[in-house]
């Protein structure tokens, strides 16, 4: 692949697509999927061939549209105004013959989802700026919107220090949680001794409740491989590894034909744009361990070996995949390397807060009307999210809490809803940014009974190596589930709270570490309801079932 | 020069074990292909048997003991063959605040299995997931494979119910 013909596979897909009138773009991520958009995207196929438009209509499959709540989703695209794009919702296959015979008229009102509410306006796509507009199974389609030109300008124009410093200067930090320097991450790495490093990217995507890293991999694959291979460069590595889930069947399908079709065009292999610059990518399927998201038991994953952690230091930019220096980022870590090469690090910068800049993709779900995929500047309220963009609570119910991190974060009350989203403000009221799932809650959750869940959740995935989580996690279960039976006593709340300053100064990796978390937040935030269990032996969302009786006082 | 070395024998005649060889050969029967090639195994016999095992053990030359704490670490790996259909309820967290325990309620009630069993006449298998990744379409649940959202209780029964009433509806 030399720089010219990259371009000319660009003009050559820009013509073609300027040569249709209209785009009906159908969403074929997995959120739609099941709720059968692949047949809606065959009844519009079948719809415009039978009526001759082969050659004025252009019926795709695209990834994520965000609204995930709202699906089928099917947006109608005129060539000439790529603004007056009208989106419909829940599409069935019935419903193909009109919106093909409303092309050149007005749009099916019944189906119309109005696209000027906060849920679309509010957002700022960084990462998703693909996603829902380009067909994931054609690289051709990436090239034609910029899509490796800032691989193209790194290698032929960058020294890899250079890379580097323009990464550390845009301020990117880690999307998978703890929110640590890409930049300083990768100078390490490519300070890192051997000539053999890796690069290793996390979409291990565990927490349950997110579902960003998926999309991403489902809309727009040769993103991440763009960035994978940028960082590459940048560091020295000449073999990447992509850790996804097992669970992800279409995420994997997506990725291997990206991986394939961008190997056919000389962006991956060897002498990548005609340079001595050589990096492959393959994939390794997770098996279902949430501790595997953290790095060192992702290594040992890979290695063929049981995920389980090891200490750290060494850290794996130091000494890694066997024993190599290993660049592991986030799948949305990578996403972000692209946009900021083309742009340049002053236009990222611009974007966000002092200390968190760019955006962050969120995975809105649980109690609120509007659930699906958002992206927003950092530093955006919290209600912003939750009322704006998430519409409110559904049914006339009250917001209780708002859930972020998974089970390593906490649950936000109410009245800190303020508050703006980023790193360091999350972290202050005791939850983390995490990978991206936000759960809204209503008063029909108990929290004990939330802490109870995410309590299970980390003692079943805990892995077992060190004593404090495997034992410790187990203890605090059982305390939350006599509590949440009425049996609990206040001793039991005064160990449960010994319990987490145990877990968290001791346990060996991020699992245990944080598992206190959403106890810590709900003790703190909603004390009154653990009382309650235990002394009115009450359940006050009414969602737990008490066996005790109530004391007699 | 070269040594030989002699590659074990598969446990059977069975054709299936042709694609479990070929993923082992591709990956130069390192020891760290071992994941990978109990995923193959799996997704060929749709358990991991005590012979699968062995097999693999010898392909890489890895202790049994190995390969059984890789194969009972992860949760993706069953040791125990599925019914003739599955059900996977999704547990994570979105799914949980909208229902999901109640459908498990469900199934246990009407069919008598908890998550993790299988029905005595081998039809159905209740399973969880962490998280399916569906989290807008809460509560989600994978049935054969195929992802339902916004999973009601009534038409979730209805819908086992039909599979188990079926006499020959093998899904493969």
């Amino acid at each position: 692949m030399t720089p010219e013909e990259l371009s000319k596979i660009a003009t050559i897909e820009q013509e073609e697509q300027q040569q249709h009138k209209h785009v009906i773009q159908v969403c074929v991520a997995a959120g739609c999927l099941s709720s059968h958009s692949d047949q809606v995207k065959d009844a519009l196929d079948k719809e415009v061939s039978k009526r001759g438009l082969e050659n004025t209509c252009h019926v795709k499959g695209v990834g994520c549209l965000g609204l995930c709540a709202a699906g089928p989703l099917v947006r109608v695209q005129p060539t000439a105004k790529p603004d007056a794009a009208v989106m419909y919702q829940a599409v069935t296959a019935n419903d193909a013959a009109d919106i093909v015979s409303s092309l050149e008229g007005p749009p099916v009102k019944r189906l119309v989802c109005p696209t000027n509410v906060p849920f679309f306006t509010r957002q700022k796509k960084i990462v998703l700026e693909n996603s829902g507009i380009i067909d994931p199974d054609r690289i051709e389609e990436y090239i034609a919107v910029n899509g490796y030109a800032g691989l193209l300008q790194v290698v032929s124009t960058m020294r890899p220090s250079e890379v580097i410093d323009e990464v550390m200067r845009s301020g990117l930090r880690g999307r998978g949680g703890a929110g640590f320097s890409t930049g300083l991450k990768w100078s390490t790495v490519a300070k890192g001794r051997g000539s053999t490093k890796y690069v290793i990217c996390n979409a291990d995507e565990g927490d349950p409740g997110a579902f960003m890293d998926r999309s991403v991999l489902e809309s727009d694959p040769h993103r991440v491989l763009e960035g994978m291979a940028i960082a590459a460069y940048a560091v020295g590595a000449s073999q990447g590894y992509i850790y996804v889930r097992a669970e992800y069947p279409l995420a994997v399908k997506r990725l291997k034909a990206a991986i394939r079709q961008a190997e056919r065009a000389g962006l991956l292999g060897n002498n990548i744009f005609g340079i001595t610059f050589n990096f492959s990518i393959d994939i390794r399927l997770g098996a279902g361990a949430f501790v595997c998201g953290e790095e060192t038991a992702l290594i040992a994953s890979i290695e063929g070996k049981r995920g389980t952690p090891r200490p750290r230091p060494p850290y794996p930019a130091e000494s890694g995949l066997w024993g190599c220096p290993t660049l592991i980022n986030n799948v949305e870590t990578f996403a972000n390397v692209p946009p900021i090469i083309r742009n340049g690090s002053a236009w990222f910068a611009g974007i966000g807060t002092e200390k968190s800049k760019g955006t962050k993709v969120f995975a809105l779900a649980g109690r609120v009307t509007n659930t699906g995929l958002i992206e927003v500047p950092m530093g955006i309220p919290l209600r912003e999210i939750v009322y704006d963009i998430g519409g409110g609570i559904p049914d006339g119910k009250k917001l209780k809490a708002v859930q972020t991190g998974g089970p390593s974060g906490g649950c936000i009350p109410e009245q800190h809803l303020d508050m703006p989203v980023d790193y360091e403000s999350l972290a202050k009221v005791g939850s983390i940014m995490g990978s991206g799932g936000m759960i809204i809650m209503d008063d029909t959750s108990c929290m004990v009974d939330v802490a109870k869940f995410f309590m299970e959740f980390c003692r079943s995935e805990s892995c077992g190596k060190c004593v404090p989580c495997r034992v410790g996690t187990a203890q605090m279960h059982d305390l939350l589930c006599r509590i949440t039976d009425g049996s609990g006593t206040a001793d039991d709340l005064t160990l449960l709270i010994e319990l987490c300053d145990v877990l968290r100064a001791t346990s060996l990796c991020g699992l245990g570490q944080t598992a206190p978390n959403p106890v810590l937040t709900t003790l703190q935030f909603f004390k009154h309801e653990y009382d309650a269990h235990i002394q009115k032996k009450t359940c006050p969302a009414g969602s737990c079932t008490i066996h005790a009786p109530a004391e007699v006082i | 020069m070269s040594t030989v070395i002699n590659r074990p024998t598969p446990p059977s005649q069975d054709k299936r074990w042709k694609i479990v060889e070929a993923t082992v050969r591709r990956h130069g029967y390192r020891s760290h292909s071992l994941i990978e090639g109990l995923h193959t195994v799996q997704e060929a016999f749709g358990y991991l048997d005590d012979d699968a095992m062995k097999y693999m053990a010898a392909a890489l030359r890895l202790p049994l003991s190995k390969v059984y704490g890789v194969a009972t670490f992860y949760h993706f790996f069953t040791l125990k063959p599925k019914g003739q259909h599955t059900c996977v309820v999704c547990m994570g967290t979105a799914c949980y605040i909208k229902g999901a325990p109640q459908l498990l309620a469900a199934v246990e009630q009407v069919h008598g299995i908890k998550p993790g069993e299988t029905t005595p006449d081998r039809k159905l298998s209740l399973l969880t997931a962490r998280c399916v990744g569906s989290c807008g379409l809460a509560p989600a649940v994978v049935m054969d494979g195929e992802v339902a959202g916004k999973v009601e209780r009534s038409e979730f029964l209805s819908r086992i119910g039909k599979w188990m009433s079926h006499d020959t509806g093998r899904t493969e």
